[in-house]
């Protein structure tokens, strides 16, 4: 092999540069801000379908309230959940679609030829998706207000924040996933970015405890950060208490999940360099 | 057209690109075979070669889009991908292969891009880019709606908006008619000689490469079958143009080293 030149007059980077990279990931993240606010469409998209959803289950519940002493004991159960629950469906869907628009563009081999790493693309990403969900999810919440009296920070109360930030990171693990899948498998795989997550969905007891599924179920459920965060939404809820245990197993859990997300997209990103897939994308 | 002078690469101690025995294997298929040149600084060397000769394939490993199967690149003497960002921020390439985003505007995209390689003052950059290339006219119209020749513009913009020391152009000037593609040519030549900067690029338009090479490294079935200046290659092959060097060769009518 050839020994290392003295000198090259390719500009020294001294190290990592953190104010270099925050500028990168400004621009990848102001590209999606140009792409969202350009197009009123997309915006809309944001807040409409968890507008649907909360107002859909805000009158079940309505109607469930007179017909249901659990739910009469606690009416807030389904509105915090469809919130919650959106909050990982957006939150992967806000990744996944920021990864397949730059698909779509045929954009990725620009980005990687800049001095851009992958790990600063995620999370630049995780950004757009944070911005997305508090805007869908936020818009939702809002109009919960004024038309079922419903605020849900006042009736989760502190504990809405981790399990806003688990839910949130397992949709963004979840979403690392498929831009693996979409790496190797170009977008041939769109619909994964779609529907996955509605396989957890029934596993996650979103509207009902965990102990509901089969026996056999249940261990897998268990293994999913989701089923923790809505037993203690539960318990917030129902007990008005804060259970520590499903707490922990849900940070446990999601600390495996993020790993193996991060593990798998790092091998296909690999594959994706090796069979020349970053050039050519496509279906 | 203008570009201003900026870097000089006078300082230079090693070769803008440096290949030996590089190869690339889609498991029984060789796309590049073995593959040793080098370029020196401030050259244009043109990568000649029929569909599927191993030109992209070629351009697209020392970019570090595509892992070798074998052998070593080095840019500006250092080794890839170990180096990699620091090259990658001294370089920038175009591809038909590649498109920015087309919803979003000129000024947008340029924006972007000057992000992306820590421009300082981004501002002054775009616009200056924005004179140099013609792009004021269509600055705030979306991507996706310019003309063929005011894409390639704008492309050409985004692969200078890191003042590179050394360009990667596939297929510069693919699909544009003869005037812009003439102006495109222009407009590369003109930045190469004042800033010195290297350019590699693969084409298959024979006046091109004859007008813009100092070299011309001819692949054929992934190997390098031969090099040289256009005016060696012709008279190697008695031949009055490069295209019809390049028919001798795709048709394998002479024997080549």
């Amino acid at each position: 092999m050839f020994a290392e030149p003295e000198q090259s007059f390719v500009p020294a980077e001294l190290g990592f540069d953190p104010r270099r990279s925050v500028r990168r990931m400004l621009a990848v993240m102001q590209r999606h801000l140009f792409l969202l606010t350009g197009s009123w469409p997309r915006l809309f998209e944001l807040v409409y379908w968890p507008t649907v959803q909360m107002i859909l289950w805000g009158f079940i519940t309505r109607f469930l309230v007179t017909e249901s002493s659990f739910v009469a004991q606690s009416a807030g159960i389904f509105l915090s959940a469809v919130l919650l629950w959106d909050t990982l469906f957006r939150g992967q869907l806000g990744f996944s679609l920021a990864f397949l628009e730059e698909l779509y563009a045929r954009h990725l081999g620009h980005l990687f030829v800049s001095p851009l790493r992958p790990w600063e693309l995620v999370v630049a990403v995780f950004g757009i998706s944070l911005v997305r969900v508090l805007v869908g999810i936020g818009g939702a919440m809002l109009l919960a207000v004024p038309i079922f009296h419903f605020w849900l920070p006042g009736v989760l109360g502190w504990a809405l924040l981790p399990f806003f930030a688990m839910l949130l990171m397992f949709g963004w693990s979840i979403g690392l996933i498929i831009a693996g899948c979409l790496l190797r498998l170009g977008l041939g795989a769109e619909s994964l970015a779609w529907g996955i997550v509605f396989l957890l969905q029934p596993l996650s007891g979103v509207y009902y405890p965990v102990k509901t599924l089969p026996g056999f179920l249940q261990p897998i459920a268990w293994c999913l950060p989701s089923a923790h965060v809505f037993e203690g939404m539960r318990a917030v809820l129902v007990e008005n208490s804060f259970d520590l245990t499903h707490f922990f197993l849900g940070l446990l859990t999601l600390a495996v999940w993020m790993a193996v997300a991060a593990f798998f997209f790092i091998l296909c990103f690999r594959h994706a360099l090796r069979e020349g897939l970053l050039l050519r994308q496509g279906e | 057209m203008r570009i201003e002078p900026g870097l000089e690469p006078n300082r230079l101690i090693e070769p803008a690109i440096n290949v030996f025995e590089l190869s690339k294997s889609y498991g029984e298929t060789v796309a590049v075979d073995r593959l040793s040149f080098s370029v020196a600084p401030g050259q244009t060397v043109a990568l000649l070669g029929a569909n599927g000769a191993g030109k992209t394939t070629t351009i697209a490993m020392l970019l570090g889009l595509l892992s070798p199967s074998e052998g070593s690149i080095r840019l500006f003497g250092l080794e890839m991908p170990k180096h990699r960002y620091r090259v990658l921020s001294a370089m920038n390439f175009s591809s038909p292969y590649v498109d920015m985003p087309m919803r979003l505007t000129v000024r947008q995209n340029l924006r972007i891009y000057a992000g992306l390689y820590g421009i300082e003052r981004p501002h002054e950059r775009i616009a200056q880019l924005a004179r140099d290339l013609d792009l004021e006219s269509f600055f705030d119209r979306a991507t996706g709606r310019l003309s063929a020749g005011q894409k390639t513009r704008v492309m050409l913009a985004k692969a200078l908006i890191n003042e590179p020391l050394l360009l990667l152009l596939d297929e510069p000037t693919a699909s544009l008619d003869p005037d812009t593609a003439d102006q495109l040519r222009t407009m590369l030549l003109d930045y190469q000689r004042r800033k010195g900067a290297t350019v590699f690029l693969a084409s298959h338009n024979m006046g091109e490469v004859e007008r813009m090479a100092d070299r011309v490294l001819v692949l054929n079935r992934g190997r390098l079958v031969d090099e040289g200046t256009p005016e060696e290659l012709m008279t190697r092959y008695q031949r009055l143009n490069l295209e019809e060097v390049f028919l001798d060769i795709a048709r394998e009518r002479r024997h080549v080293r």
